[in-house]
């Protein structure tokens, strides 16, 4: 326990490094850009008729006039005591408005996560069983034209198909921008999320799918299967019993790990859709160089990413008796 | 033997169709990249005909035209963006694999640095530093993709380093340059060349993501992400061919060379000569 | 003596798919036959390659999708047809693999041996066979990484004998351990015969075999070529040049080693598969088919045996 609890302390630590490094070299990056925010918000022709005073105003708002070192330091000093600056383009608070696009993103994620994860599993485990045969084909070809397919493209197809011709689902945009959160109900919530997930489960099936493949097809050579087999297990007790066992574990390692491409995905998905999330965020963000909101989503997200990589390392310990029993008598 | 011989026939064969497709594509491109930009009000928003195989937008441009002159596009800048990463990533493994602790430490926490940061965020930060357009694109994919390959190529050169053979050439006193280009280059060849062409999907893929978010290619360039980002405005009216035949030429090409990609990596792996 | 298995003339071989369509039949074992009383034990003796663990997984029918197998098995009279393995396999023909591989590594060894069983007989009954083999009854508790060879090699022997088995195949159920301990692992399947099983003991050391075996059995090339109680080989009345040469190359009779090597799967050889290396062969050796005949108690595939007289 004490060897686990040492392993999860370094990884913290270690974690809590790298988000600073992830800060300071969004912040480099973003610092370094020459888009000038003034023209990009206000324009040009704006700013040719503004007066002086009001330029400078403008200038200390958007922060341009203050020297990066002492812009970055105030930023982490904010940070540290909790407070991660105001957003420029919402005039919130940063927190705020990741704390209300994440809650809004989350579910999404949340819901394409779990089931790329199990449909994954599950289509890999049909693939590996079937070698050769034409469902791994079908499977192995599905995830080769998902993994070429750029995910707006398909969340354009699908926003073809089903709500422009079947008219099944909203077109983005039919939640009013300015609603206020209370007001919309939950059915609306729901039928707003469908497309963007059900677009973000398609796209992430097929990494784990072909790593389930390839692990089930390790499984299925190895000479405990070929014993439980002489054992006279039925098809169906070895499936359940064994290969899922051991097939489970590098499956959701592999999930664990693989949070960053589905928070990439949301954002290409959310601009598609007009799904008001932590991606929209993002972009909007990018777009209208607000280096606050900017930085905090960056390290947000990559909090959630290290995170993820945190708790696949842990599960693994956990759930893997050779490394856990290994290290407890250490 | 036979089977070998066959399917490196295959791979060999299937190298060449996809070069010739994606040099007829780009070649193609580059001349209708005049085409593509006329307008003609006469002839706005046909439905796909003969005359015009992918239909024309609202400008009466020729959609084929335009899609052949964004994928040209795409080809010419995945090659570059792809060839860049893949040396960044030749160079950065071998570096934190050869020259001692300190040196690993660094890459190796830029690497995890780098993975940290959801992609296509990473992507659009580093484009934004560029100012955006064709240098964005081009500095935001390469400088983003080297991680996971220079992570392979690292531990690769790693466990080189074990070898029998090398130590050996190391007690023998054989100089450390002379190893490195005698013994490692030559092993790492294989890898760095699977790697560079399995990079080559991706990066088409973030390049015309980062265009579509509006971080990349100019609104001006007929590039797909750009093609695809403006068709959204007139999805709702039913333009369905401004999106699906830009977006389906970008996926056969990239399916073309994760396909090539694969055979050669099959190919170049000793471990698979018997399958 | 009512015999429990019978194999004759058993053949496997594989369908290799080659470029495209072409395929080809790879055949790797060509003409095996044994008999196996309950209550006894045989030893199949052979070297790597000879196509012994294939016999076990053909007694069992679980073999690759892509073998295919020619003969007959007959199990207790009956032919052991894939529809009767399948129902005997676990039950009453039970395998002893070789090692702790063959354990699922994620498993603990108690619902191991219960194949899942949760219920009150499955648990005392693992609990009892675990006792047997002096394991106490916190292995059940433990992964398979955790087991020591020998106790790894215990464990396997419960799986089978937690069952009522009428037939155990044994394939190689020592490597690895140090005489003392191999010795005390075949004793285990001499009480399990005294118990009425037939058992069918797989080995390529052919010491070991004599040490516990009843009747020893030896395949070359995918061909058993003799067969003879295990008092022939101290009396002498081993006919076949390779068995002759592998009981010459044991320690005590003096470790002369056999010179060349067995032909390959798939290796086109007529005539003898051992003439190459044969000290004693004739032109007929190397042209005609060679009969697995009667030669005393026991049986030989050999011509200069029969012609000799030797009995």
């Amino acid at each position: 326990m004490k060897h686990r609890l040492q392993f999860a302390g370094k990884k913290l630590i270690r974690m809590a490094l790298l988000l600073l490094g992830v800060s300071l070299a969004a912040f480099l990056l973003v610092n370094a850009s020459p888009l000038d925010p003034l023209q990009t918000n206000v324009g040009q022709a704006a700013l040719g008729s503004m007066s002086q005073e009001q330029i400078e105003n403008l200038k200390a708002y958007w922060g341009t006039d203050t020297p990066p070192v002492q812009r970055y330091l105030s930023w982490l000093g904010g940070i540290l005591q909790g407070d991660m600056g105001t957003s420029l383009l919402y005039r919130q608070p940063v927190a705020q408005v990741i704390g209300q696009r994440l809650a809004s993103s989350f579910w999404l994620m949340a819901f394409a996560w779990v089931l790329s994860g199990i449909l994954g599993l599950l289509l890999g485990m049909a693939a590996g069983m079937n070698r050769g045969k034409w469902p791994d084909k079908l499977i192995r070809g599905y995830c080769l034209t998902i993994s070429s397919t750029p995910v707006f493209w398909l969340a354009l197809l699908l926003l073809i198909i089903f709500s422009v011709w079947l008219g099944i689902f909203p077109i983005g945009l039919s939640v009013p921008i300015g609603m206020e959160s209370g007001s919309i109900t939950f059915a609306d919530r729901i039928q707003h999320a469908v497309l963007p997930a059900l677009t973000l489960s398609i796209t992430g099936v097929a990494n784990i799918a072909l790593h389930t493949r390839e692990k089930m097809i390790d499984i299925l050579d190895s000479d405990y299967i070929l014993f439980a087999r002489a054992r006279g297990e039925s098809n169906r007790s070895i499936l359940w019993r064994h290969c899922l066992r051991n097939v489970a574990l590098p499956a959701i390692t592999l999930q664990f790990a693989s949070i960053s491409e589905i928070i990439g995905g949301s954002v290409l998905v959310e601009q598609v859709f007009s799904y008001p999330g932590l991606g929209q965020a993002a972009v909007t963000a990018g777009l209208g160089s607000d280096l606050p909101l900017l930085l905090g989503i960056t390290v947000v997200t990559a909090a959630m990413v290290f995170g993820g990589n945190l708790a696949a390392d842990l599960l693994y310990g956990a759930v893997d008796p050779k490394i856990r029993k290994g290290a407890s008598r250490k | 033997m036979n089977h070998h011989w066959n399917n490196r026939r295959s791979a060999v064969f299937l190298v060449c169709i996809t070069g010739l497709l994606l040099a007829a594509v780009t070649a193609a491109g580059i001349i209708l990249s005049g085409q593509a930009m006329e307008t003609d009000f006469t002839q706005k928003n046909l439905t796909p005909s003969l005359s015009h195989l992918f239909g024309t937008d609202w400008m009466g441009r020729d959609m084929l035209s335009r899609t052949l002159t964004g994928l040209s596009m795409s080809i010419r800048i995945g090659a570059l963006t792809a060839a860049v990463s893949s040396i960044l990533a030749l160079i950065l493994g071998t570096a934190a694999a050869t020259l001692g602790r300190k040196v690993d430490a660094v890459i190796s926490w830029c690497i995890d640095l780098c993975m940290g940061i959801p992609h296509i965020l990473l992507v659009m930060l580093i484009s934004l530093a560029c100012g955006k357009g064709f240098l964005g694109v081009v500095a935001g994919v390469s400088l983003s993709h080297w991680p996971s390959l220079a992570r392979v190529i690292r531990s690769e050169v790693l466990q080189l380093r074990q070898a029998p053979y090398i130590q050996a050439a190391e007690k023998l006193g054989v100089s450390r340059l002379n190893i490195a280009k005698r013994h490692i280059l030559i092993h790492l060849l294989p890898q760095f060349l699977t790697g560079l062409i399995l990079q080559f999907p991706h990066a088409v893929l973030h390049e015309a993501s980062i265009t579509f978010l509006g971080f990349g290619l100019s609104p001006e360039q007929p590039a797909i992400g750009v093609i695809l980002s403006e068709s959204m405005r007139y999805l709702t009216t039913g333009k369905w061919w401004l999106a699906l035949f830009p977006g389906l030429a970008l996926v056969l090409v990239v399916i073309l060379f994760a396909i090539t990609g694969e055979h050669l990596r099959r190919l170049l792996n000793p471990a698979n000569v018997h399958q | 003596m009512n015999p429990i298995l019978e194999v004759e003339h058993l053949s496997i071989s594989f369908t290799q798919y080659q470029t495209g369509m072409r395929q080809r039949e790879l055949q790797v074992v060509h003409d095996l036959s044994l008999t196996i009383e309950a209550g006894s034990i045989v030893a199949v003796v052979g070297s790597s390659g000879s196509g012994k663990s294939l016999l076990a997984h053909g007694i069992l029918g679980i073999l690759p999708y892509n073998a295919h197998m020619a003969g007959m098995i007959r199990y207790q009279g009956k032919p052991l047809d894939p529809q009767l393995a399948g129902h005997l396999r676990g039950t009453e023909i039970v395998l002893v693999p070789q090692g702790v591989a063959y354990l699922d590594p994620l498993m603990k060894i108690g619902a191991q041996i219960r194949k899942g069983k949760k219920d009150k007989t499955a648990l005392t009954r693992c609990r009892n066979v675990l006792n047997r083999y002096g394991l106490g009854p916190e292995t059940e508790n433990l992964y398979p990484f955790e087991l020591s060879g020998g106790m790894a090699r215990r464990v396997l022997i419960s799986t089978a004998a937690v069952e009522s088995p009428k037939l155990i195949v044994a394939d190689e159920p020592t490597p690895g351990l140090d005489a003392a301990a191999a010795k005390r692992i075949l004793t285990h399947f001499r009480e399990l015969a005294d118990d009425g099983a037939g058992v069918l003991l797989i080995t390529h050391d052919l010491e070991l075999a004599l040490s516990v075996a009843d009747r020893v059995t030896v395949i070359y090339a995918g061909e058993t070529i003799e067969n003879a109680a295990v008092t022939d080989f101290n009396n002498g009345k081993i006919y076949h040049p390779y068995t002759k040469a592998l009981w010459n190359a044991l320690p005590q009779n003096g470790f002369v080693p056999i010179s060349g090597t067995q032909p390959y799967p798939g290796e086109i050889v007529s005539g003898c598969l051992f003439a190459p290396r044969c000290p004693d062969r004739t032109k007929d050796c190397q042209e005609k088919n060679i009969p697995y005949s009667p030669v005393g108690a026991g049986y030989v595939r050999c011509l200069n045996a029969k012609k000799g007289g030797i009995v």
